[in-house]
């Protein structure tokens, strides 16, 4: 057996890829010779899809695929997350039933965590799921949920004990989105888009054999589900447009983006839009004004900063070395930058800033940064629950008594409403 | 570009840490930064003589361990934090990187071996009253036969230095001299300073004698980029001490019955402090590693560093303080010997707003 290091993967990468890809495949069809290779998720079991390969070596995998522009598997979206966790919690079943369809992205999912009553506190959930014959039954809401409207499949945290404390009366399902019980509306944002549904969860049927882990044990898995949406939390902003080559598989790669890519079509905006900020001020000649020079070198100054900060994580990471704090603050970081891009992109507009659409500079991007950056200090935990983990997980400073874990969940108070 | 240190380096940063932390406890800045010197020679014999540590940056052939500014910047940052009173910024920064600039092969022969071996004590005398460091503002004349007129202020270390490095107006333009410490002429007056463990000197020059070093043009400029980075990793380690240092204090202090560190209030803090520490660690690590690779935008990364560290610093300095409440506000705890020292090192070459508008400059082209 071959030693395994960066240059035996490449090379055995390299020669698969040049002996199989052939752009003018279907994309479903390539995908199943990933799958049957293992050189998708090459990190995967070999069992189920891969090669078994150790992390650090995927991203030569991955130039590898770059190098020759070959399509990788469906990865963005909730999908991924799905996938990792049937990998870490799920039965054979599932891995069988589901891992292959979510690599050709065949199957679309998304995850049924947030209630409109816990947002920060995802483990307040209180969607109910009761077992009723020999079917659990599900009731509640849930919110924030990204293209319910088209998921096959759901993530879904309920609530199965309610004698139980707070997290051991949870539990975690795959739920079929396609059955009457199951009502989704889109929310809309104040910045005008809809990127997200209101799930109404009505009497909903979950089959016995599509419990994750344990009853009781759905806290434990839901951990597994956030702890990736935070790895790939950058990987969705930066995803890619895809080529513009005109073979088959390029062409249904670019609808398959174009699809999942929708309700994100205001997420560069809502990062501040650094780059625009030196050509914005060029354009308008704010670039002279002494004031406007300073904000904009500060906010150049977190920028780049930050980004050095993500690069020493990565490396660390890379090296296999343990990660110092570097790690921990790329969520916070990008809220005082795209905080501190809006500010600096309204210094430069002046008076245009009171304007949107098509009467506002750049057909109305600009106005949509201002209106879009709330939701980074927001959206995948608040700054405030950031700063909790990094005092307590980073630094170690005692963490704050809560009044809901010590006692029956459902003895803990819930929003007062008047 | 790198992004991490390698395990030499690692290994040095740790040997570096403990012998200044034994060699250079805080009671020993408070000791020497009492003395009109500031620092002694036999403590900063004794310093180098284990470690080596003038050596750093200077080349093998001139005595020295002929490594990188990155290397020197582990050493900057490590005293930055620790805190060290001694003439070593003036001496390897400053006068070092002048005479590696400038010199020829022969005055670095001549000044190197010195200053390698702990015996030399140099600095660099470039600003004037006017407090620019910018080279323009020169004012101090150098004759044909190289005698110096005029004056020079906020030279780091300037009343103790064996030998100063002159940026002077000669007859073929801007220029470095050398001049030795005692040379007759000179006048050197210790300035009173807000941060005591950093000693600033006014000296007068009436027809002292000097010897060129080499152009300045071109030279000064990248002399005060390196000093910039350098500066920058000394500032990022105190910013660190003194994060840790209130951090440290949060989890002892107990108010209404539990420690203030379980407060959100104190831990939102923390995490900010952590925040601001990070980005100025990997801006100052971003910009030795540019110096080592010899980037071509190194200016607009020295000033970026430079400014990411002065305002974290600062911030962190004045968290520091409020941590501690009212015994951060007396003269007993160590915290303000650290706001002194994020003061003076804003200020000194170029604070925040003078290395953002650097970077403009650069930008807006």
């Amino acid at each position: 057996m071959t030693e395994l290091n960066e240059d035996t993967v490449r090379a055995e990468c390299r020669a698969w890829l040049e002996a199989n890809w052939d752009p003018n495949l279907g994309l479903v069809e390539w995908r199943h010779k990933l799958a049957e290779s293992g050189w998708g998720n090459p990190h995967w079991p070999s069992r189920w899809y891969g090669r078994d390969l150790p992390v650090g070596l995927v991203p030569v995998v991955k130039e590898e695929f770059a190098r020759i522009q070959a399509i990788g598997p469906a990865e963005a979206g909730i999908r991924v997350l799905a996938a990792a966790t049937i990998l870490a919690h799920g039965t054979d079943m599932h891995k069988e039933k589901f891992l292959l369809r979510i690599m050709t992205g065949e199957d679309t999912w998304c995850q049924l965590f947030s209630e409109p009553g816990s947002g920060s506190d995802v483990a307040g959930a209180v969607t109910r799921a009761e077992m009723r014959g020999n079917q659990w039954i599900v009731n509640g809401q849930k919110v924030w949920t990204t293209s319910a409207h088209k998921a096959h499949w759901g993530l879904l945290l309920a609530r199965t004990d309610w004698d139980a404390k707070k997290h051991a009366g949870l539990s975690y399902f795959i739920i079929d989105m396609k059955q009457p019980g199951i009502s989704v509306h889109p929310l809309r944002q104040m910045n005008g888009h809809a990127s997200f549904n209101q799930v109404f969860i009505t009497d909903a049927k979950v089959e016995p054999e599509f419990l994750v882990s344990e009853v009781g044990n759905g806290w434990a898995v839901t951990t597994t589900t956030l702890m990736h949406e935070r790895r790939g939390a950058d990987g969705l902003r930066t995803w890619g447009k895809g080529s513009t080559r005109p073979e088959r598989a390029y062409e249904e790669e670019r609808a398959e983006i174009a699809t999942t890519m929708e309700p994100y079509r205001w997420y560069p905006q809502r990062a501040g839009r650094v780059d625009l900020v030196i050509p914005r001020a060029k354009e308008t000649g704010k670039i002279a004004d002494p004031v406007v020079r300073q904000e904009i070198a500060k906010l150049m100054t977190m920028s780049k900063a930050a980004e050095w900060t993500a690069r020493r994580a990565r490396v660390a990471q890379e090296e296999g070395r343990p990660q110092g704090p570097e790690g921990s603050l790329g969520k916070l970081v990008s809220s005082n930058i795209a905080r501190a891009a809006a500010r600096v992109h309204t210094q430069i507009s002046g008076v245009d800033a009171l304007l949107t659409g098509d009467d506002s500079p750049m057909n109305g991007v600009i106005a949509e940064i201002l209106v879009s950056v709330p939701a980074t200090s927001i959206a995948g935990g608040t700054d405030e629950i950031q700063r909790n983990i990094i005092s307590e997980r980073v630094l170690k400073m005692p963490r704050e008594r809560t009044g809901d874990t010590d006692k029956p969940f459902k003895d803990v108070p819930r929003n007062i409403v008047a | 570009m790198k992004f991490s240190f390698s395990s030499e380096q690692e290994e040095f940063r740790s040997n570096l840490r403990r012998f200044l932390a034994d060699r250079a406890p805080i009671k020993e800045t408070r000791r020497l930064m009492e003395l009109d010197a500031g620092w002694e020679r036999a403590g900063w014999k004794a310093l180098n003589a284990e470690l080596g540590l003038t050596a750093v940056r200077i080349p093998e052939e001139y005595g020295g361990h002929g490594f990188g500014f990155s290397e020197l910047c582990i050493v900057l940052e490590e005293m930055g934090r620790a805190l060290v009173c001694a003439p070593y910024f003036a001496t390897t920064v400053l006068a070092a990187g002048a005479i590696l600039l400038a010199g020829s092969a022969e005055r670095k022969a001549e000044l190197l071996p010195g200053i390698a071996a702990g015996d030399t004590i140099a600095t660099l005398a470039s600003a004037e009253d006017s407090g620019s460091w910018d080279a323009a503002s020169c004012t101090l004349t150098a004759s044909a036969t190289g005698r110096l007129n005029g004056h020079k202020s906020f030279v780091l270390d300037g009343h103790t230095a064996d030998l100063i490095v002159v940026l002077a107006r000669g007859p073929s333009g801007l220029a470095f001299y050398t001049v030795d410490g005692n040379a007759s002429g000179l006048t050197r007056r210790l300035l009173k300073t807000m941060d005591a463990t950093r000693k600033l000197a006014r000296l007068e020059f009436n027809d002292v004698e000097a010897t060129l070093l080499g152009s300045a043009e071109g030279t000064y400029d990248r002399l005060m980029t390196e000093a910039a980075v350098c500066l920058s990793n000394e500032m990022a380690g105190g910013a660190e001490r003194l994060r840790e240092d209130a951090l440290a204090y949060s989890m002892m202090r107990m108010q209404f019955g539990k420690p203030i560190a379980s407060f959100q209030s104190m831990k939102h803090k923390a995490a900010d402090m952590l925040l601001d520490v990070e980005l100025a660690k990997s801006a100052a690590y971003y910009a030795a590693a540019a110096l080592d690779d010899g980037d071509a935008d190194i200016a607009v990364t020295a000033s970026l560093a430079k400014a990411c560290a002065s305002d974290a610093y600062s911030q962190t300095a004045t968290h520091a303080i409020q941590i501690h409440g009212g015994i951060g506000f007396t003269w007993d705890n160590d915290t303000h010997l650290w706001y002194k020292r994020a003061k003076s090192s804003d200020v000194l070459f170029g604070d925040a707003f003078y290395h953002r508008e650097n970077m403009m400059k650069h930008w807006a082209a």
